[in-house]
């Protein structure tokens, strides 16, 4: 028996480069961390030296979001819960001058916010992203009646990136997105957040 | 034919020989896709979460601000802080960290130069609102206010 092994052709045993591959394997496991990367994107206003001037609005187009310390909301001095703001900038926005105290249309509209320094970071980002929801939906409606119903708004404003190559007709997308851009603007202007306090 | 017989009889064995070849295939994808933590933290964050979300797609042209609470609660205290790249910072390093970071975007990326704020979902809006200030004076207007997904019954 021992006399056969001898003979057979030496062979390095390969059995624990498994092993060590699988040591390693785990390591690389455990360290990774698939990193994502997302979040509410927003877009701040130009630093100013100067105070911008008092524009004159008409009231019924500005839509009056309080926030306090205690993360209550106040919207055009009703006490609501978070959960009805998007209804509530839905109604707004798409007023078209139907209701008095709403928008005259998507393009006047302006979405006023206002937070105390006390509010909690949690409750404003949910209020951007109920406004968020809120320009979204309108949006890919629009979306969906320039393209027939093949594009949400997302998906135009993926096509119309021109660093992303993978699309064909970007012009048409960019044509799309401006349109839709134009005739439903994101406008929401934030007041510089006050340390009332207060209860 | 008695020959043929003599190898049927033998117990057949599972090669084992390409295992570590799989095993390094599997290796090799988390080498790429580990990415080793730049800077060490300094503060706890737990991101708020949100439906509307947006991915950045250009990581080169990312500057991170962390805000959130010291680990050392026995250095830093127990009040909110920013951290920037690997120190605890004051609000007035702000300006000067995100110009040297839109410093380092390479050229045809320079357009898309977006800040990611990881802040606490507990902090307050204060110390939010002073870096926000500090960011639209350096000019830094795109932000991006890192959030997890949140699953809407």
């Amino acid at each position: 028996m021992a006399k056969g092994k001898k003979r057979g052709s030496t062979e390095i045993n390969a059995s624990s480069m498994a092993d060590i591959a699988f040591l390693l394997l785990i390591f690389f496991l455990v360290t990774t961390t698939i990193d994502q990367d997302k979040g509410i994107l927003h877009g701040l206003p130009p630093w100013t030296d100067v105070p911008p001037p008092d524009i004159e609005l008409r009231e019924r187009n500005v839509l009056e979001i309080l926030v306090n310390s205690n993360n209550q909301l106040l919207v055009e001095s009703d006490y609501i819960e978070i959960s009805a703001l998007k209804e509530i900038a839905i109604k707004h926005i798409s007023n078209n001058g139907k209701l008095p105290n709403f928008s005259e249309s998507p393009k006047k509209a302006i979405i006023s916010l206002k937070n105390d320094r006390g509010t909690s970071y949690e409750i404003y980002i949910q209020i951007q992203n109920e406004l968020k929801a809120a320009y979204r939906e309108l949006r890919d409606i629009e979306a969906d009646k320039l393209t027939g119903g093949r594009m949400t708004f997302d998906q135009i404003s993926d096509c119309a990136d021109p660093l992303d190559e993978i699309y064909k007709n970007m012009d048409q997308c960019n044509v799309w997105k401006e349109k839709i851009k134009e005739d439903i603007p994101m406008i929401i202007s934030e007041a510089e957040p006050k340390d009332v306090g207060g209860n | 034919m008695g020959r043929i017989n003599k190898k049927k009889k033998e117990t057949p064995e599972i090669s084992t020989a390409s295992l570590p070849d799989i095993i390094f295939i599997l290796l090799f994808f988390f080498m790429v896709t580990t990415v080793m933590r730049k800077s060490d933290l300094l503060v706890k964050y737990q991101t708020p979460g949100a439906t509307e979300l947006t991915k950045i797609k250009y990581k080169q042209a990312t500057a991170y601000v962390f805000v959130g609470f010291p680990m050392d609660e026995d250095v830093y205290g127990t009040k909110p802080r920013i951290q920037l790249n690997d120190a605890i910072a004051k609000i007035s390093d702000v300006q000067p960290y995100i110009k040297e970071q839109y410093s380092l975007v390479p050229e045809g990326l320079k357009g898309q130069f977006i800040v990611s704020l990881r802040v606490d979902k507990d902090v307050t809006m204060g110390v939010v609102t002073d870096v926000k200030q500090e960011l639209r004076k350096a000019d830094a207007l795109k932000i991006n206010y890192s959030a997890k997904k949140r699953i809407d019954e």
